[in-house]
């Protein structure tokens, strides 16, 4: 029989229902394998006691007959950035490296309300600033396919915890690719939702008309329950949609009607590993086999939506870091200092000191070059022009969907690469995020899922590929996903560990 | 500073645009932030290459205009969890050095 912690949800589910083993049991084998694997460095707080007391709470329910929902009593992590009344949160940062929120982010209220088990909260890069999670201020985590290498980022704990079999399902947060990207290195599969599907209140933010928060999972599947379960309008989350939440699991046990799948000529470009090409052609060529169409088409303003999601993402987290002044909460040189002592020639110390002393590098440059792209002079040249070219980015994703029904291309240029690979030269790291960027300007869903394992140096290495839609089509690229794992099992291989 | 689409950012540049963003900078930082916020600002200013003369600037992607929730009264924030993370505080406010 498997081991419980390596179960999907669907096997979770079945295992509690049927009575063969309790949530105690799940979060127990769950935890074990987080303490035993510690190297990997996933967790940035581990809630063990919490989360043993929370499913002793489930398995009563259970037991009682009452139930709060299918995934009553399934442990799942969450990247560190949503805020858990009570339990530490630190976006990765130092700068919140003593912050103890007194509210739950809206997801983790969902997740609550449904009796899911928070196990703890993972390593990311700082306020999600990074493709690798090397720019995390309590160390990088590791792949487990190789653990030389970076899992990918900024959602990358989430990620691991996943592929070692830690958790049951993760959820993450996409700006520019963070969850599609470390799902891609990992043999994992990662939702970057419809903008505004998923409530963002409560999630520390990194650019706000960017900023998705959504499932990462074992399979197709379950981020269709898992999507159900957190998706919906919000009153506190004035820009989350009130669009229609579809009952999602309910769409991928079929295969879908035939599809158009467009394939971007601008996602197959020049300076994609050949290796990473051909394996996403070959996954297109199996979905074509069953029954889909594929077409080329193209976006060409694709080619430079790297430059525009930089110019907005840099503007939006400078203005959103702006409230990290020293005086509320985060790190600051208040905390020690005597009352006596804060005299008024200190208030500029106050922001400045103790900013300069909690960001990382990585995030004083992107707060610089957001500063920058906004400051008199420079606005017109950067976020005025960037903003216009977001509107060529929209128009230019619109015509391709009257071309094809979902648009599939690779993850990411690169295969999971070395620590410390990239992590000196800022314009390298950046062109990382160069397949997964142009879709969050878009504000349109991309699911991403295994695609194909190929051998590089000795080891074996995950290749992700994405479905794109319209907006509000999950319910589309989570029946072509599904259908896809039903033909190739590549998503159920794990790393040994 | 004048406009261009192609920085070439100086020191006081830097220092300028450091202090507009409430940092401090060691020396080391000011050369190193000199050369990479240059380099990286010659790969956004590649957005020179697409014509935008007719097109409007989209700030946000839902369609939404003017979200606004019912004007109901609602408890807020306890005063206890506002100032529970505060680095310095006493039983109602946030202490700040002077500012006059």
């Amino acid at each position: 029989m498997k081991a419980p912690n390596t179960f999907t949800i669907i096997e979770a589910m079945q295992w509690l229902e049927a009575g063969d083993g309790t949530s105690v049991e799940l979060t127990r084998a769950c935890l074990a394998v987080a303490k035993e694997r510690r190297d990997l460095n996933v967790f940035i707080t581990l809630c063990e006691a919490e989360a043993l007391a929370a499913a002793a709470a489930s398995d009563e329910r259970r037991a009682a007959g009452k139930p709060l929902s299918k995934i009553d009593g399934i442990p799942y992590v969450a990247k560190d950035s949503y805020c858990t009344a009570g339990i530490r949160t630190t976006a990765g940062s130092k700068m919140l490296d003593d912050f103890v929120p007194t509210y739950d982010a809206e997801v983790i209220t969902r997740l609550n309300n449904a009796g899911a088990i928070l196990l703890g909260k993972t390593n990311m890069d700082q306020f999600g600033h990074g493709g690798s999670t090397e720019n995390s201020g309590y160390g990088p985590s590791k792949n487990p396919w190789d653990p030389t290498r970076v899992p990918g980022g900024s959602s990358g704990g989430c990620a691991v915890a996943l592929a070692a079999d830690m958790c049951v399902f993760a959820v993450g947060e996409d700006t520019g690719g963070s969850i599609r990207q470390p799902a891609s290195f990992t043999n994992t599969t990662g939702l970057k939702v419809t903008y505004g599907r998923v409530s963002r209140w409560g999630c520390i933010a990194y650019a706000s008309s960017l900023d998705t928060m959504g499932p990462m999972t074992k399979s197709v599947v379950d981020a269709a329950i898992v999507l159900t379960a957190i998706a919906g309008h919000d009153p506190k989350d004035a820009t989350s949609a009130k669009h229609e939440v579809e009952h999602y699991p309910a769409v991928v046990h079929d295969d879908p009607a035939p599809l158009k799948i467009g394939l971007p000529r601008e996602f197959f470009a020049e300076g994609i590993d050949p290796e990473i090409t051909a394996t996403v052609k070959a996954a297109a060529t199996r979905l074509e086999a069953a029954g889909h169409t594929l077409v080329e088409v193209s976006i060409p303003v694709v080619a430079h939506a790297i430059a525009c999601y930089y110019i907005i993402a840099w503007a939006e987290a400078s203005s959103n870091l702006a409230r990290f002044d020293g005086i509320h909460y985060g790190h600051s040189i208040l905390k020690d200092a005597k009352r006596e002592s804060v005299t008024p020639s200190k208030l500029y110390d106050v922001y400045a000191v103790s900013r300069s002393a909690g960001f990382s590098a990585e995030t004083k440059r992107r707060i610089m070059l957001g500063t920058y792209v906004l400051s008199a002079g420079y606005y017109d040249a950067f976020y005025r022009k960037a903003l216009k070219v977001r509107t060529a980015i929209v128009r230019g994703f619109a015509e391709a969907f009257t071309e094809a029904d979902v648009l599939l291309a690779p993850v990411s240029p690169v295969l999971p690469f070395a620590i410390g690979e990239k992590s000196a030269d800022p314009l390298a790291m950046y062109m990382a995020d160069i397949l997964t960027a142009p879709i969050n300007p878009a504000g349109v869903p991309s699911l991403a899922l295994p695609a194909g394992l190929v051998e590089r140096d000795g080891v074996t290495l995950p290749v992700g590929m994405q479905l794109i839609g319209p907006q509000f089509a999950e319910s589309t690229l989570l029946a072509l996903g599904a259908q896809y794992q039903r033909l190739d099992p590549t998503y159920q291989q794990h790393p040994i560990v | 500073m004048e406009p261009t689409s192609r920085p070439n950012l100086t020191r006081d540049d830097v220092l300028h645009i450091a202090q507009l963003a409430r940092l401090t900078l060691t020396d080391a930082e000011v050369g190193t932030f000199q050369t990479e916020l240059s380099e990286v600002l010659g790969m956004a200013a590649a957005l020179d290459a697409v014509d935008t003369t007719d097109l409007p600037e989209t700030a946000q992607v839902t369609g939404q205009v003017n979200s606004v929730r019912d004007d109901e009264a609602a408890a807020p924030l306890p005063l206890e969890d506002a100032l529970a993370n505060a680095p310095m505080s006493d039983d109602h406010n946030f202490i700040v050095p002077a500012v006059l």
